[in-house]
């Protein structure tokens, strides 16, 4: 009986803590509040080449590669990905702080890949 | 006329401004050669570094003489009153084209050019404008393989590729290969690594970097004499990792401005009253007895 007791109030324990922390957890990253943004690379540009988003709100680049493979990278965020030829590639970014932060290019294209950049613009 | 230069002669070297002598930069890199020397392994000998050499390239503000300016070049370096043993071409030698046919006409041009050098001991590697847009096959076909080591008096090459991959990266095969190459040699050989981007992060935001170059270095590190030199930047840079010197060179078509200098990276402007300014090519002697080893930047003309 006592056995039965100790394992009820495990569960009801473990339960507890596994809703307070999805609770936390939503409230952290509401349902709905990722802003998407959508983008497109190609030889030599992005469109559009600058985006303005807000501190602490979480966005999902959906960057769409037209002609070939590039890359996508934020040396001072962090963040790089490869952008297949043909596919959508999603970006996730959690601004946490205002700024200007370039992005570019990190997979050569041709002649004009060291030109293929943009800007993310972070404000308050 | 061949001259020996010795180390007294470097230090006068280091004081001309004019003889198409850019300056003189004594090294501790390749202390690993006297070392190697004193053990009776390696011998006295020089060779030139030439970079980035980007035949194909337009751009009349930057390079107005661009036709021109290797074969100038080459004229300087058969005029040397001291031939190298051999000539290492540290990448870049086309600029890059998205029309295959044309990368190798620009890689057919730049072999016969150099055909031109008195010198015929050629070593070459890939840069990212020769190689990146078709993972060096057209390179090869001209130059061969864009990986490899050689050996040269004692002192141990090696020849790493980080631009066939467009990402910037010698990639995991190329890494596994230089470390079992490297296991083959004594932790005091003398190892000199020629390699086209810095394999150190000198400026990622500016592609001047290695992505996965870090690597690279943690498997040069257990070895104490290790010199890397390399292209890509368009200057003169020195720098350190740990004990491993790390070389750039000048290029030989358009100069660029020293890393986050200014906010964009761009070529730096053609100056008129001093033609081919910031353009040039090295020589590195090795001497054995003692410190004496150094680079001489030379310019691209010899007045």
């Amino acid at each position: 009986m006592k056995r039965i007791i100790a394992v009820t109030a495990f569960v009801v324990l473990a339960a507890g803590i596994a809703v307070g922390w999805l609770r936390f957890a939503t409230a952290a990253v509401p349902a709905g509040a990722e802003q998407v943004v959508h983008m497109t690379a190609k030889k030599f540009e992005y469109t559009p080449s600058q985006i303005t988003l807000k501190k602490g709100v979480p966005v999902v680049l959906e960057i769409t590669a037209l002609d070939r493979d590039h890359g996508f990278k934020v040396p001072e965020l962090g963040v790089r990905a490869d952008l297949k030829s043909g596919q959508v590639t999603r970006v996730r970014i959690v601004p946490d702080r205002t700024g200007t932060f370039e992005f570019r290019c990190d997979v050569f294209c041709g002649s004009g890949h060291e030109d293929m950049s943009g800007e993310i613009v972070v404000v308050d | 006329m061949t001259k020996h230069l010795d180390r007294r002669e470097f230090i006068q070297l280091a004081g001309l401004t004019t003889a198409g002598i850019a300056g003189v930069v004594f090294s501790s890199g390749l202390r690993g050669v006297s070392y190697a020397a004193a053990r009776g392994k390696a011998e006295d000998f020089m060779f030139l570094q030439m970079s980035d050499l980007h035949w194909g390239f337009t751009g009349p503000a930057v390079n107005p003489d661009a036709e021109v300016t290797l074969d100038k070049a080459i004229a300087h370096v058969n005029a040397l009153p001291r031939q190298p043993d051999f000539i290492a071409f540290t990448g870049d030698l086309t600029h890059t084209t998205d029309d295959p046919q044309e990368r190798r006409k620009r890689l057919a041009h730049m072999r016969d050019a150099v055909a031109k050098l008195k010198v015929k001991a050629h070593h070459y590697l890939a840069g990212e404008h020769d190689a990146s847009l078709d993972q060096g096959e057209a390179f090869k076909e001209f130059f061969g393989k864009t990986h490899y080591t050689f050996d040269h008096k004692g002192v141990h090459f090696v020849v790493l590729d980080n631009v066939s991959d467009p990402k910037g990266m010698l990639g995991d095969e190329q890494l596994e290969w230089l470390r079992a190459d490297l296991k083959k040699r004594d932790k005091d050989a003398p190892i000199v690594v020629l390699t086209h981007r810095p394999l150190f992060d000198l400026a990622p935001d500016w592609d001047w970097t290695t992505a996965d170059g870090a690597a690279a270095i943690e498997a040069l590190m257990p070895y104490e004499y290790v010199t890397v030199f390399y292209g890509h930047i368009h200057q003169e840079h020195h720098q350190m990792t740990g004990h491993i010197p790390h070389h750039a060179a000048k290029g030989l078509m358009f100069a660029l401005p020293a890393p986050h200098s200014v906010p964009k990276k761009l070529p730096i402007p053609w100056d008129a009253a001093n033609p081919y300014q910031g353009l040039g090519f090295r020589s590195v002697q090795a001497k054995d007895g003692g410190d004496d080893y150094a680079l001489t930047e030379w310019a691209v003309e010899k007045s």
